[in-house]
């Protein structure tokens, strides 16, 4: 499958600071990647760095011809100076027709919002309205920092299952960012554990049981298993839909894990 | 009707058609200081045209530019602002009066350039204010998309294929042409409140960027024939007079915005 976007051994530096080393990766067509790591780890510059917002020390990144970004950031704030509707904000910077607009918010379990400010909106819906944004863009790769920050377990689910069904619809690539363990472990095909530099990557029960994430996360030795199982239960717990099978992921088989080159 | 105040009120109502909307930007991004710091400016501008015998608007214009880019550049690199631009603001105000100071022979009215001259305004004056705010119009008209988006979020606007980066040098040239049209009518100390008093005014009744834009420019001609009108029938000075006449509207709109339509 050709890529959406590539990365090659992309490095980028804040002054004399490195924040990512050598980082080479790719999204496909159809594929929910997601970057993993701590604080500070890099994520949110590498997002901003395939974006174009950040320029890089060293490295290329291409981009399929006529490629289309549909971008959450991790946090937008609305100057109150601004006299912004939500729906305003989704024909920006295209215009787009009344039902199309309560079609994205309806989507994203938003509604009768459309000609309300977009300033006085809690972090939650917000979060929303940005996705809305993004699909009403019809992006060939959607990039989401952080998406399920302020939404509660069940909108957080809704969020994750809007996904999948998103990528099942229109096939576009998926590139997120989550520290959200338990989640990721189900909603992604390929995850990426970043600190500074890709420490390990693969499907995410080789991940979760690289020593290398383990370390990463400050894990015991025993916990891959309990942290799969946990997401299992976790989510029988609360009731929410529960159709992704865990088998799936099993049945990519484990890919290999390769290291980093910091990390040895 | 005496043909000087025809002319005094075509040049107040075509800088605020400009200033209105570019004024409406200024307060989005916060740049209000900014605005001052281009205006102040000016004055080392106004000395330097007579130094070297150049046209006063080129001067003007020259230094105009130079101050914003420099305030820009700064911003881009992380500089304080506010300390940044007092410091900027207050030195290039006061060099412009040293440098003017130091201009022998010539006999300058500091006055005029400090609080305007509307009411000396000649045609071929006229002429440039309108070209020149017809310019500014359409670089933001052109650019209304981007500019927009960019203010929303560089972030946003990158993803979606717009350059901020060039986006913020149109209005920091929009920016530089505006002051130095507004030089003649409200004088280099009131500039500023031209380009935010109106806008600031016109947030309380506009519910969409767009709608804040045109009320800023029509709350503008209206301070203007207002501010000419009290100068003439109170002989006051225009400039002041007009500034204290959008002031007035600023507290009226206010008041309405309050009554009517909430704070959003």
């Amino acid at each position: 499958m050709s890529a959406l976007i590539s990365a090659e051994n992309i490095c980028l530096r804040y002054g004399t600071t490195e924040v990512l080393h050598d980082i080479s990766l790719s999204v496909a067509r159809s594929e929910i990647l997601t970057l993993l790591g701590p604080n500070g780890s890099g994520k949110s510059s590498l997002l901003r760095a395939l974006i174009g917002i950040l320029p890089l020390s060293h490295g290329a990144i291409r981009r399929a011809p006529g490629l289309k970004i549909g971008y959450v950031p991790q946090k937008l704030t609305i100057d109150r100076s601004l006299p912004l509707m939500v729906g305003r904000f989704l024909a920006l910077p295209k215009r787009q027709t009344p039902q199309d607009i309560a079609q994205a918010l309806q989507r994203v379990g938003l509604e009768n919002i459309a000609a309300l400010p977009l300033a006085g909106l809690s972090g939650g819906q917000f979060q929303r309205v940005l996705l809305a944004r993004a699909i009403l863009l019809k992006p060939d790769l959607l990039i989401l920092d952080e998406p399920t920050q302020g939404l509660d377990q069940r909108g957080e689910a809704n969020f994750y299952h809007l996904i999948e069904e998103l990528r099942a619809q229109t096939g576009m690539g998926i590139l997120m960012v989550s520290h959200d363990l338990h989640v990721v472990m189900s909603a992604s095909d390929r995850v990426i554990c970043l600190n500074g530099h890709i420490c390990c990557q693969g499907t995410p029960l080789v991940v979760s049981n690289a020593p290398e994430y383990r370390a990463l996360f400050g894990l015991g030795t025993k916990g891959a298993f309990a942290l799969y199982q946990h997401d299992h239960d976790h989510e029988h717990d609360h009731n929410t839909p529960h159709d992704h099978d865990h088998n799936h992921d099993h049945a990519h088989g484990a890919k290999e894990i390769s290291k980093g080159p910091n990390n040895g | 009707m005496d043909d000087f105040l025809v002319r005094a009120g075509l040049a107040g109502v075509g800088l605020a058609l400009a200033a209105g909307p570019l004024g409406s930007f200024v307060v989005w991004r916060r740049m209000a200081y900014f605005g001052d710091a281009t205006a102040h400016a000016a004055i080392l501008g106004v000395a330097l045209a007579l130094a070297l015998d150049l046209p006063i608007g080129f001067g003007t214009l020259f230094i105009g530019i130079l101050m914003a880019a420099t305030v820009s550049t700064l911003a881009a690199r992380g500089w304080a602002m506010d300390t940044t631009l007092g410091v900027l603001a207050h030195s290039a105000l006061a060099f412009g009066l040293v440098a003017v100071s130091f201009l022998n022979g010539v006999r300058v009215d500091l006055q005029a350039y400090l609080f305007g001259d509307i009411l000396a305004v000649s045609r071929a004056d006229l002429a440039m204010i309108w070209l020149g705010a017809l310019v500014v119009i359409g670089l933001l008209i052109w650019r209304w998309s981007g500019l927009l988006m960019s203010t929303v979020s560089p972030d946003l606007a990158q993803a979606s294929g717009f350059r901020p980066d060039f986006e913020r040098l149109i209005l920091t040239l929009a920016l530089a042409l505006t002051v130095a049209l507004a030089l003649k009518i409200v004088g280099a100390l009131l500039i500023a409140a031209m380009l935010i008093t109106p806008a600031a005014a016109a947030r309380n009744l506009a519910r969409s960027p767009e709608a804040m834009a045109l009320w800023a420019a029509a709350l503008g001609a209206c301070s203007t024939l207002f501010g000419l009108w009290l100068s003439l029938h109170f002989d006051t000075p225009a400039g002041p007079s007009i500034v204290a006449a959008a002031a007035v509207i600023f507290a009226l709109c206010t008041l309405i915005g309050k009554s009517s339509l909430g704070r959003a």
